[in-house]
């Protein structure tokens, strides 16, 4: 190419596009050879760096990925000879080179062991806050201080928690190998579990006013779709994908053009996406097929229900409580106990639900924002405006979103 | 462990009190967080601070002291109030802190007392 300004754009580009495409896979592809995830994200980092001068003068190579695998893998062995670290690693690593110069030659892409990185992450030795962080990080490349405040955590100790898990993953020579199958189904949850964290953080922020805290729901989906895609069979990964997309569906109807919060059951349906909800009806029905319901293939069939309004304009409040019945069974989580109560009410009335949020341990409930904005919703169709207006105080006292406090203060009975 | 959570305002927020509507707005949002506060029983102190331009700040250097008109960082947002809140660890700190209806919360640990100012407090 003669002109080294245009040059110099397309090497940028081709190191940002293998950043975005294949981060997590070489990064899976160095951790499960040498072990050592800090190192490995360390020699990929160096590697980057290296294509951002190198590529501008010479050109992008064929394979970028194989050219970075190479040149990371090549830092990691120096590094390892240098520590004099007594490890298998090297020469894993030297077998990894010939297997990376070979799948540079082929026309075969290299292995994606971004599964066995999953697992790592949400390893029962991992302390359970760093899992949902770290995989963030090594799978999908995000820096710790977007994380942090995702989990309202101060970057720093975000960095520490991070640095922690990665170290213990080597120090106790955590094996990078998918679980048998006995274990499958406990490590499976918590994969899911913290991919549904991620998702969940990104939920709450509903204003997304704050670019700090742009939410992880994007992330989490992309999570979630390559887990589906390693896991066919599994249904609770596709359980857990169809619950993420009934969500994210309806993103554009949670608000007014305005930004105004807009409770589930006021929303407009023509606003929802239909091609989300028609993927997560499809991965549910597949999931079904299995017989093998589970937590989050419950949860995405709630969803399922609230989402055939479109269609008939009603919900079938029945069929969900039913649902929260089973859901409880499975994992009485306060979400869970709340959720049960609010269909209850919309199923048998305000004084039926009330009843069963009673049931709920004080204690449990005595900060979660949702218990507080249900109370005030059935206490107020109770007519009963006194407590009413405490609970609704209390709701909004508890409430992180500005869109949603406006919205409880103009439900409230009386001004407070 | 006592924490620090420190409201910084800008100058609309602090023109905002004045404002009948807006005053009306920030208190319907921000009673109910002082009360929630209260009710979980982690308010140690707290108070709203009058406006940036109500202030005065000395300077006492070399047995001379200065005073001058204004606070203390000439900053875009000040110090608008405070609450210490006695809670198990930072992340409930924050926690609280990302309730409060504002911009901006810092959040800090406060020292420990130590055994001799325990000592002249008790």
């Amino acid at each position: 190419m003669s002109n080294p300004e245009a040059q110099t754009t397309e090497a940028h580009r081709a190191v940002e596009q293998a950043a975005r495409n294949s981060y997590g896979r070489l990064l899976a592809f160095l951790s499960a050879r040498s072990r050592d995830m800090a190192a490995a994200e360390d020699a990929l980092a160096e590697a980057f760096r290296a294509a951002l001068e190198t590529w501008p003068r010479t050109g992008v190579p064929e394979k970028p990925e194989a050219w970075l695998l190479v040149t990371a893998r090549r830092r990691l062995i120096d590094q390892f000879r240098h520590a004099r670290v007594e490890t298998e690693a090297v020469p894993n690593l030297l077998a990894a080179t010939e297997e990376a110069q070979r799948l540079g030659d082929l026309d075969t892409a290299f292995p994606d062991e971004r599964l066995k990185l999953l697992f790592i992450c949400a390893h029962p030795a991992i302390d359970a806050a760093a899992r949902t962080p770290l995989m963030l990080q090594t799978v999908l490349g995000l820096d710790a201080a977007r994380i942090a405040s995702a989990f309202l955590v101060k970057p720093t100790a975000m960095g520490q928690r991070l640095t922690r898990a990665k170290a213990k993953i080597r120090d106790a020579g955590i094996r990078f190998e998918l679980p048998e199958t006995k274990e499958l189904p406990q490590r499976l949850d918590a994969v899911l579990e913290a991919i549904y964290a991620a998702y969940g953080s990104g939920w709450e922020d509903v204003a997304g006013s704050d670019p700090r805290r742009k939410g992880l729901a994007v992330e989490a989906l992309e999570l979630g779709k390559l887990l589906s895609q390693l896991m066919p069979a599994q249904a609770e990964v596709q359980g857990l994908l169809a619950l993420m997309l009934h969500c994210e569906a309806r993103r554009q109807a949670r608000r007014t053009a305005s930004g105004e919060y807009v409770p589930l059951l006021e929303q407009d349906v023509a606003r929802w996406s239909k091609a989300m909800i028609e993927e997560a009806e499809q991965l549910l029905n597949e999931a079904a097929q299995a017989g093998n319901p589970g937590r989050f293939q419950l949860e995405a069939a709630i969803q399922s229900v609230h989402a055939q309004r479109a269609r008939t304009g009603r919900v079938d409040w029945e069929a969900i409580a039913l649902m929260y019945e089973g859901l409880v069974r499975l994992a009485p989580t306060v979400g869970a106990l709340v959720g049960r109560a609010a269909a209850v009410s919309e199923a048998h009335g305000a004084t039926a639900g009330w009843f069963q949020l009673q049931e709920i341990p004080g204690e449990a409930v005595k900060d979660y924002q949702p218990y507080w904005a249900l109370a005030a919703h059935l206490l107020k169709r109770m007519q009963r405006l006194d407590e009413a207006a405490a609970a609704y105080s209390r709701a909004i006292g508890l409430c992180e979103d500005p869109s949603t406090r406006e919205f409880l203060a103009r439900q409230a009975p009386r001004a407070i | 462990m006592q924490f620090s959570l420190l409201f910084y305002q800008s100058p609309s927020d602090f023109a905002a009190r004045t404002d009948p509507k807006k005053r009306e707005e920030f208190l319907g949002s921000f009673l109910p967080y002082m009360k929630a506060l209260k009710d979980a029983g982690v308010v140690v102190a707290g108070a709203g601070l009058q406006p940036p331009e109500t202030a005065t700040t000395l300077r006492l250097r070399n047995g001379q002291r200065q005073v001058q008109d204004g606070p203390y960082a000439d900053t875009k947002e000040q110090l608008g109030g405070f609450f210490v809140i006695e809670v198990p660890d930072l992340d409930t700190a924050l926690e609280w802190g990302a309730r409060f209806p504002g911009e901006w919360v810092e959040v800090r640990p406060n020292m420990p007392p130590i055994p001799e100012e325990r000592a002249i407090l008790s």
